[in-house]
Protein backbone atom coordinates (compact mmCIF):
# COMPACT_ATOMS: atom_id res chain seq x y z
CA UNK A 1 0.00 0.00 0.00
CA UNK A 2 1.50 3.29 -1.07
CA UNK A 3 1.20 6.73 0.46
CA UNK A 4 1.63 9.87 -1.66
CA UNK A 5 2.95 12.98 0.09
CA UNK A 6 2.78 16.38 -1.62
CA UNK A 7 6.24 17.92 -1.40
CA UNK A 8 7.70 21.33 -2.18
CA UNK A 9 10.94 19.85 -3.50
CA UNK A 10 12.65 16.68 -4.60
CA UNK A 11 14.49 15.77 -1.39
CA UNK A 12 13.24 14.48 1.94
CA UNK A 13 14.42 17.69 3.64
CA UNK A 14 11.84 19.76 1.80
CA UNK A 15 8.61 20.64 3.54
CA UNK A 16 5.15 19.30 2.88
CA UNK A 17 3.24 21.31 0.26
CA UNK A 18 0.18 23.27 1.28
CA UNK A 19 -1.69 22.36 -1.91
CA UNK A 20 -2.23 18.90 -3.28
CA UNK A 21 -2.93 19.31 -7.00
CA UNK A 22 -0.35 22.01 -7.68
CA UNK A 23 2.46 20.67 -5.52
CA UNK A 24 5.95 20.46 -7.04
CA UNK A 25 6.75 16.81 -6.31
CA UNK A 26 5.02 13.69 -5.03
CA UNK A 27 6.91 11.42 -2.67
CA UNK A 28 5.52 7.89 -2.89
CA UNK A 29 6.25 5.80 0.17
CA UNK A 30 5.47 2.09 0.20
CA UNK A 31 4.34 1.14 3.69
CA UNK A 32 5.12 -2.56 3.24
CA UNK A 33 8.56 -2.45 1.64
CA UNK A 34 9.68 1.00 2.75
CA UNK A 35 10.51 1.89 -0.85
CA UNK A 36 10.61 5.57 -1.75
CA UNK A 37 9.93 7.15 -5.09
CA UNK A 38 10.07 10.85 -5.84
CA UNK A 39 8.49 12.06 -9.02
CA UNK A 40 7.66 15.54 -10.23
CA UNK A 41 3.98 16.42 -10.49
CA UNK A 42 3.08 16.46 -14.20
CA UNK A 43 -0.08 18.46 -13.49
CA UNK A 44 1.35 21.31 -11.42
CA UNK A 45 1.00 23.93 -14.17
CA UNK A 46 -2.59 23.12 -15.12
CA UNK A 47 -4.84 26.07 -14.43
CA UNK A 48 -7.64 23.86 -13.18
CA UNK A 49 -8.42 20.24 -12.31
CA UNK A 50 -4.80 19.57 -11.40
CA UNK A 51 -5.90 17.71 -8.28
CA UNK A 52 -8.38 15.52 -10.15
CA UNK A 53 -5.76 14.57 -12.74
CA UNK A 54 -3.21 13.93 -10.01
CA UNK A 55 -5.57 11.60 -8.11
CA UNK A 56 -6.21 9.50 -11.22
CA UNK A 57 -2.49 9.38 -11.93
CA UNK A 58 -1.69 8.32 -8.36
CA UNK A 59 -4.52 5.76 -8.33
CA UNK A 60 -2.91 4.08 -11.35
CA UNK A 61 0.29 3.82 -9.29
CA UNK A 62 -1.56 1.90 -6.55
CA UNK A 63 -1.59 4.80 -4.09
CA UNK A 64 -4.26 4.45 -1.39
CA UNK A 65 -3.51 7.41 0.88
CA UNK A 66 -2.63 11.00 0.09
CA UNK A 67 -1.09 13.55 2.46
CA UNK A 68 -1.02 17.30 1.81
CA UNK A 69 -1.51 20.57 3.62
CA UNK A 70 -4.85 21.05 1.95
CA UNK A 71 -7.04 19.59 -0.77
CA UNK A 72 -9.23 21.42 -3.24
CA UNK A 73 -13.03 21.34 -3.09
CA UNK A 74 -13.43 18.91 -6.01
CA UNK A 75 -11.17 16.24 -4.56
CA UNK A 76 -13.36 14.49 -2.06
CA UNK A 77 -16.04 13.14 -4.39
CA UNK A 78 -13.42 11.52 -6.62
CA UNK A 79 -11.32 10.17 -3.77
CA UNK A 80 -14.43 8.64 -2.19
CA UNK A 81 -15.28 7.10 -5.53
CA UNK A 82 -11.81 5.58 -5.85
CA UNK A 83 -11.76 4.67 -2.15
CA UNK A 84 -8.65 6.64 -1.44
CA UNK A 85 -7.85 8.21 1.89
CA UNK A 86 -7.03 11.89 2.35
CA UNK A 87 -4.93 13.17 5.23
CA UNK A 88 -4.85 16.92 5.83
CA UNK A 89 -1.71 17.89 7.71
CA UNK A 90 -1.81 21.54 8.69
CA UNK A 91 1.87 21.77 9.57
CA UNK A 92 3.82 23.51 6.88
CA UNK A 93 7.10 23.38 8.76
CA UNK A 94 7.11 19.59 8.71
CA UNK A 95 9.62 17.96 6.37
CA UNK A 96 8.86 14.91 4.26
CA UNK A 97 11.33 12.94 6.38
CA UNK A 98 9.35 13.75 9.54
CA UNK A 99 6.12 12.62 7.89
CA UNK A 100 7.72 9.35 6.80
CA UNK A 101 9.10 8.83 10.30
CA UNK A 102 5.56 9.18 11.65
CA UNK A 103 4.33 6.59 9.15
CA UNK A 104 7.18 4.22 10.07
CA UNK A 105 6.59 4.43 13.80
CA UNK A 106 3.00 3.21 13.72
CA UNK B 1 -19.56 11.55 -27.37
CA UNK B 2 -22.23 11.25 -24.65
CA UNK B 3 -21.98 13.33 -21.56
CA UNK B 4 -20.27 11.63 -18.61
CA UNK B 5 -22.68 10.60 -15.86
CA UNK B 6 -22.59 12.46 -12.59
CA UNK B 7 -21.62 9.97 -9.92
CA UNK B 8 -24.47 9.20 -7.53
CA UNK B 9 -23.98 9.21 -3.80
CA UNK B 10 -24.93 6.08 -1.86
CA UNK B 11 -25.60 5.89 1.85
CA UNK B 12 -24.11 2.41 1.95
CA UNK B 13 -23.52 -0.78 0.04
CA UNK B 14 -26.38 -3.30 -0.19
CA UNK B 15 -25.54 -6.28 2.01
CA UNK B 16 -26.78 -8.76 -0.60
CA UNK B 17 -25.32 -9.47 -4.02
CA UNK B 18 -28.61 -10.22 -5.77
CA UNK B 19 -31.74 -12.37 -5.97
CA UNK B 20 -32.54 -15.70 -7.62
CA UNK B 21 -35.98 -17.02 -8.56
CA UNK B 22 -37.02 -20.54 -7.57
CA UNK B 23 -39.55 -23.01 -8.94
CA UNK B 24 -39.55 -26.01 -11.27
CA UNK B 25 -39.89 -24.19 -14.56
CA UNK B 26 -37.33 -21.45 -14.37
CA UNK B 27 -34.79 -21.22 -17.14
CA UNK B 28 -31.47 -21.64 -15.36
CA UNK B 29 -29.58 -20.37 -18.41
CA UNK B 30 -31.41 -17.05 -18.65
CA UNK B 31 -29.01 -14.17 -18.17
CA UNK B 32 -29.27 -12.22 -14.96
CA UNK B 33 -30.56 -8.67 -14.83
CA UNK B 34 -27.90 -6.17 -13.77
CA UNK B 35 -29.40 -3.81 -11.26
CA UNK B 36 -26.97 -0.93 -10.74
CA UNK B 37 -26.10 0.23 -7.27
CA UNK B 38 -27.71 3.61 -7.89
CA UNK B 39 -30.93 1.90 -9.00
CA UNK B 40 -30.96 -0.20 -5.87
CA UNK B 41 -30.44 2.95 -3.80
CA UNK B 42 -33.20 4.85 -5.63
CA UNK B 43 -35.65 1.98 -5.18
CA UNK B 44 -34.76 1.68 -1.51
CA UNK B 45 -35.02 5.40 -0.78
CA UNK B 46 -38.45 5.72 -2.41
CA UNK B 47 -40.25 2.48 -1.71
CA UNK B 48 -38.63 1.29 1.50
CA UNK B 49 -37.71 4.50 3.31
CA UNK B 50 -40.62 6.46 1.89
CA UNK B 51 -38.83 9.54 0.54
CA UNK B 52 -40.35 11.45 -2.33
CA UNK B 53 -38.30 11.93 -5.50
CA UNK B 54 -37.33 15.46 -4.56
CA UNK B 55 -35.76 14.50 -1.22
CA UNK B 56 -34.24 11.28 -2.53
CA UNK B 57 -32.58 13.17 -5.40
CA UNK B 58 -30.91 15.47 -2.89
CA UNK B 59 -29.68 12.49 -0.88
CA UNK B 60 -28.09 10.99 -3.98
CA UNK B 61 -26.70 14.34 -5.18
CA UNK B 62 -28.42 14.23 -8.57
CA UNK B 63 -31.17 16.34 -10.10
CA UNK B 64 -34.81 15.40 -9.56
CA UNK B 65 -35.39 14.39 -13.23
CA UNK B 66 -32.25 12.25 -13.19
CA UNK B 67 -33.42 10.59 -10.02
CA UNK B 68 -36.78 9.81 -11.61
CA UNK B 69 -35.02 8.21 -14.58
CA UNK B 70 -32.86 6.05 -12.30
CA UNK B 71 -35.93 5.06 -10.30
CA UNK B 72 -37.90 4.19 -13.47
CA UNK B 73 -35.01 2.04 -14.69
CA UNK B 74 -34.90 0.26 -11.33
CA UNK B 75 -38.61 -0.55 -11.39
CA UNK B 76 -38.42 -1.68 -15.00
CA UNK B 77 -35.54 -4.04 -14.25
CA UNK B 78 -37.16 -5.50 -11.14
CA UNK B 79 -40.46 -6.00 -12.99
CA UNK B 80 -38.64 -7.68 -15.89
CA UNK B 81 -36.90 -10.04 -13.50
CA UNK B 82 -40.21 -10.94 -11.86
CA UNK B 83 -42.12 -11.40 -15.09
CA UNK B 84 -39.47 -13.37 -16.93
CA UNK B 85 -38.21 -15.33 -13.94
CA UNK B 86 -34.67 -14.05 -14.22
CA UNK B 87 -32.24 -13.48 -11.42
CA UNK B 88 -31.04 -10.04 -10.33
CA UNK B 89 -27.43 -9.11 -9.73
CA UNK B 90 -26.72 -5.86 -7.96
CA UNK B 91 -23.53 -4.38 -9.31
CA UNK B 92 -21.97 -1.60 -11.35
CA UNK B 93 -23.05 1.95 -11.92
CA UNK B 94 -21.41 5.25 -11.30
CA UNK B 95 -21.50 5.69 -7.54
CA UNK B 96 -19.48 6.88 -4.58
CA UNK B 97 -19.87 6.91 -0.83
CA UNK B 98 -19.71 9.77 1.55
CA UNK B 99 -16.72 9.22 3.79
CA UNK B 100 -16.53 10.11 7.45
CA UNK B 101 -13.89 12.54 8.70
CA UNK B 102 -11.75 12.26 11.81
CA UNK B 103 -9.14 14.26 13.63
CA UNK B 104 -6.12 12.84 15.42
CA UNK B 105 -5.64 14.51 18.78
CA UNK B 106 -2.01 13.43 18.97
CA UNK B 107 -0.58 14.72 15.68
CA UNK B 108 -3.37 17.15 14.76
CA UNK B 109 -4.01 15.76 11.30
CA UNK B 110 -7.43 15.42 9.70
CA UNK B 111 -8.27 12.34 7.66
CA UNK B 112 -11.21 10.48 6.20
CA UNK B 113 -12.24 6.84 6.12
CA UNK B 114 -13.11 5.97 2.52
CA UNK B 115 -14.41 2.49 3.30
CA UNK B 116 -17.62 2.91 5.34
CA UNK B 117 -17.55 -0.73 6.38
CA UNK B 118 -14.34 -0.42 8.38
CA UNK B 119 -14.25 1.29 11.77
CA UNK B 120 -11.64 3.98 12.32
CA UNK B 121 -9.54 2.96 15.29
CA UNK B 122 -6.20 4.67 14.84
CA UNK B 123 -4.61 7.59 13.05
CA UNK B 124 -3.26 6.52 9.64
CA UNK B 125 -0.34 8.89 10.07
CA UNK B 126 1.05 8.44 13.57
CA UNK B 127 -0.87 5.36 14.69
CA UNK B 128 -2.31 7.08 17.76
CA UNK B 129 -5.62 5.70 18.96
CA UNK B 130 -6.86 9.08 20.12
CA UNK B 131 -9.03 9.96 17.16
CA UNK B 132 -12.31 11.82 17.24
CA UNK B 133 -15.03 12.02 14.65
CA UNK B 134 -15.71 15.42 13.10
CA UNK B 135 -18.40 16.74 10.78
CA UNK B 136 -17.40 17.23 7.15
CA UNK B 137 -18.61 20.84 7.36
CA UNK B 138 -15.93 21.61 9.96
CA UNK B 139 -13.26 21.06 7.31
CA UNK B 140 -14.30 24.26 5.58
CA UNK B 141 -13.52 26.24 8.71
CA UNK B 142 -10.16 24.72 9.60
CA UNK B 143 -7.69 27.06 11.29
CA UNK B 144 -5.30 28.36 8.69
CA UNK B 145 -1.63 27.87 9.41
CA UNK B 146 -0.31 30.39 6.90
Amino acid sequence: MKVAIASQGNTLEHNIDIQFGHCAFFVLYDKLTGALEISSNPFRDLSEQAGLQAIKWLAAKDVKTMIAGDFGPKIQALSDQLRMQLIILRKQDMSIQQVINLLKNQ
Amino acid sequence: MPRIKTPRKLSGMPFIKGFRPYGPEIDKLATAIMLHFEEYEAFKLCDYEGHNHHDAAKLMQVSRPTFTRIYAAARNKIATAFAEGRSIEIEGGSVYFDSNWFQCIFCGSYFNQPDPELPMTHCPLCGSQEVQSIEAEELNTLPNTK
